[in-house]
């Protein structure tokens, strides 16, 4: 390939590189700054300034603009990725001094914030969190899948606004949410907290994700599929039932799993709602129930060491759960595609 | 012979749908009708239940800033004055700090997915981004306490000691710490993956026969972009922004463990006195009193309708761009 890179090329770019790393090292090193993002910044500086005066003394102005854009770009994408890495990093390296077996099999009610790590664990806020995901499940899927039913199959006159209405309910701030469970049902029904006030609240930031992915996944099925079902003598009901749906069915999943993990940290409405217990809980209709963003939460400001230990094992815990359910949910849709 | 034929009647030919499609498309079109249910009733209840405060404070609890309340010994109250106007210009202004700057980072690395990045390592990104969007709040904000705070405060120093003339980094008298700043760094980084989403989505609907044309005219690749992909997708990035802009309203647990909330109203963004209503609402409830807990309600309305109307023109924006430049 004529275009392809020559060695002389390559020589090059290595050249620029290594005259940028070693550009950097000096100059943060003689300057007063310091850390990593300075580092960071100077390299960049230095690397898009080297490639787009070479660049423009070779090849001329247009080249020299290209070039430097390519490294602003570079520094956008690696600027979106410094935060996650670092998030990554720390909570795994701070969270799995927390791990311990009884952190999975105690709870807290008989420990305090300052007592050492062996005493207490999160059984409590895991137990809660399945407890709220799975009453939140029962009520949002089916919801969300009638929603988007709705919106692909039905097609009626109101699709245009329901679309709008599930694309603006998505953007409901959570603690909306839950000021509005404690309004409409803590307050005048129930009046105490429990588990199950929690899961309303979670229900109404799921009940978009699950209908928007939903809607889309639907969307890929192929209308032939539904015309072949009506054309056989089904009738719709049993087309959307035994064709449109068994078809979609790992999409389906993928929806729902991307609204559990939308869901498992959320933690503003469980605030407000939940009461947040230290003790196993089983029934979600009476009592505080613990969660893991809740326990997550009060440990951070008890502020003591071994609690904010405990809360950065909590966020492990809690980030490994959001991690195996994004990757199975996009297992399954690659799957899908095929 | 005679057979007595039985006139047949035939079968009588509607267009009508049967029973069973009828009770489908019932519960069908009734369960699609519950976002508008939810919606309505949230605005119901919390205008509801916030009344009788917008009643007593009229048009002050928009723009006075004051939030107190005062009882007797019996526990009757004496006066109350709320007011959101510090809390809304915090609101907005950690909204917009976050928006700053994480719109030409997500631009940036949204056409570097698009136009640069090889399709193994778009691929691995794109899943990576993806995955930053589903973290719970809650990790951001404890490390954006306990990581980012110190950092982000060190910066805040170089921009107040560099650019300490221009009013907006004030800092007077000297106090830095959780300060508007640091929350809109920590919205930024939050809301980065929604608009590198909605930008790459944009961004790649730029019609591929004027790529093809642009680099036949010889045009370099950032020459392309820009003569092609930014007029394209410029209205999509406004409403990816508008978007973010809405959700970092909205974010309450991690802003409220990174900022001082202070009642007044506070434009410097690297003072350490900043406003939020979500985090208002959390700080305040738990002690608060019945009456209290009325004007919480009726903050968490404004937040609502705030928000609401953000999303809604986001929405609006996002889908225009969908049908021109076609």
């Amino acid at each position: 390939m004529p275009w392809a890179a020559t060695p002389k090329d390559r020589l090059r770019d290595l050249l620029i590189l290594v005259g940028t790393i070693v550009f950097t090292y000096v100059f943060v090193g003689l300057s007063p700054m310091n850390g990593k993002l300075a580092y960071f910044s100077i390299f960049f500086l230095t690397y898009a300034i080297l490639t787009g005066t070479y660049q423009g003394v070779t090849r001329g102005s247009a080249a020299a603009k290209d070039a430097v854009v390519s490294s602003i770009v570079v520094v956008g994408a690696v600027a979106t990725l410094i935060p996650i890495t670092s998030i990554l990093a720390t909570v795994i390296a701070k969270g799995y001094k927390g791990l311990s077996i009884n952190l999975f099999t105690t709870d807290m009610s008989l420990a305090t914030a300052t007592d050492p790590l062996s005493n207490g664990g999160l059984l409590h806020a895991i137990t809660g969190t399945l407890t709220l995901v799975a009453i939140a499940l029962i009520i949002s899927v089916p919801l969300g899948i009638l929603t988007a039913l709705y919106m692909t199959e039905i097609k009626g006159r109101f699709m245009k606004p329901i679309k709008f209405l599930v694309q603006a309910m998505s953007g409901v701030p959570s603690i909306v949410a839950g000021l509005f469970i404690l309004s409409a049902v803590l307050y005048p029904i129930t009046k105490s907290s429990s588990g199950l006030m929690g899961a309303l609240a979670l229900s109404i930031l799921m009940i978009p994700t699950i209908a928007r992915t939903s809607e889309e996944v639907l969307l890929l099925i192929p209308s032939e599929l539904r015309e072949a079902g009506v054309a056989l003598g089904g009738t719709q009901w049993r087309t959307v039932a035994m064709i449109v749906v068994p078809a979609a069915r790992s999409g389906l999943i993928t929806a729902i799993i991307l609204g559990v993990a939308r869901i498992a940290g959320e933690t503003a409405p469980l605030l407000l709602l939940t009461g947040g217990g230290d003790k196993v809980n089983p029934n979600p209709f009476d009592g505080p129930m613990g969660s893991l963003p809740y326990y997550i939460w009060k440990s951070f400001y008890a502020g003591s060491e071994e609690s904010i230990t405990r809360a950065w094992a909590g966020l492990l815990v809690l980030i490994v759960i959001i991690l195996v359910l994004f990757i199975s949910a996009r297992s399954l849709s690659s799957r899908k595609v095929k | 012979m005679s057979i007595a034929v039985d006139p047949v009647k035939p079968r009588e030919i509607t267009t009508q749908p049967r029973l069973s499609d009828r009770v489908f498309r019932g519960i069908v079109t009734t369960g699609g009708f519950s976002s508008l249910l939810i919606l309505g009733l949230i605005s119901l209840f919390l205008g509801y239940r916030g009344f009788e405060v917008f009643r007593n404070e009229g048009l002050s609890f928009i723009t006075s800033s004051e939030w107190s309340i005062v009882f007797d010994e019996s526990g009757n109250i004496v006066e109350s004055n709320f007011g959101l106007a510090a809390m809304l210009v915090g609101t907005i202004l950690c909204a917009l700090v976050a928006v700053i700057i994480a719109v030409p980072i997500s631009v940036f690395s949204a056409l570097f997915l698009n136009f640069y990045a090889p399709a193994w390592l778009k691929k691995i990104l794109v899943a990576v981004i993806d995955l930053m969007a589903a973290f719970p709040s809650i990790l951001f904000g404890v490390w954006g306490f306990l990581v980012l705070m110190p950092s982000v405060e060190y910066w805040a120093k170089l921009l107040n000691k560099y650019l300490g003339f221009i009013p907006l980094f004030e800092i007077k008298p000297y106090f830095a710490t959780r300060s508007p700043f640091v929350a809109g760094v920590v919205l930024a980084i939050m809301i980065i993956p929604i608009i590198t989403s909605v930008s790459r989505e944009v961004f790649a609907q730029a019609p591929l026969d004027r790529i093809q044309a642009a680099y036949a005219l010889g045009a370099t690749r950032w020459a392309m972009i820009k003569a092609v992909v930014i007029p394209h997708g410029r209205s999509g990035v406004i409403g990816g922004a508008m978007l973010g802009l809405g959700r970092a309203m909205g974010e309450t647990v991690a802003v409220f463990t990174v900022l001082n909330i202070v009642f007044q109203v506070n434009w410097h963004i690297l003072l350490g006195a900043g406003g939020n209503v979500a985090s208002l609402i959390i700080l305040k409830f738990g002690e608060a009193s019945p009456y209290e807990i009325k004007a919480l309600m009726a903050a968490g309305l404004v937040l609502f309708v705030l928000t609401l109307g953000v999303n809604a023109l986001a929405d609006f924006i996002v889908k225009r761009t969908g049908k021109s430049g076609r």
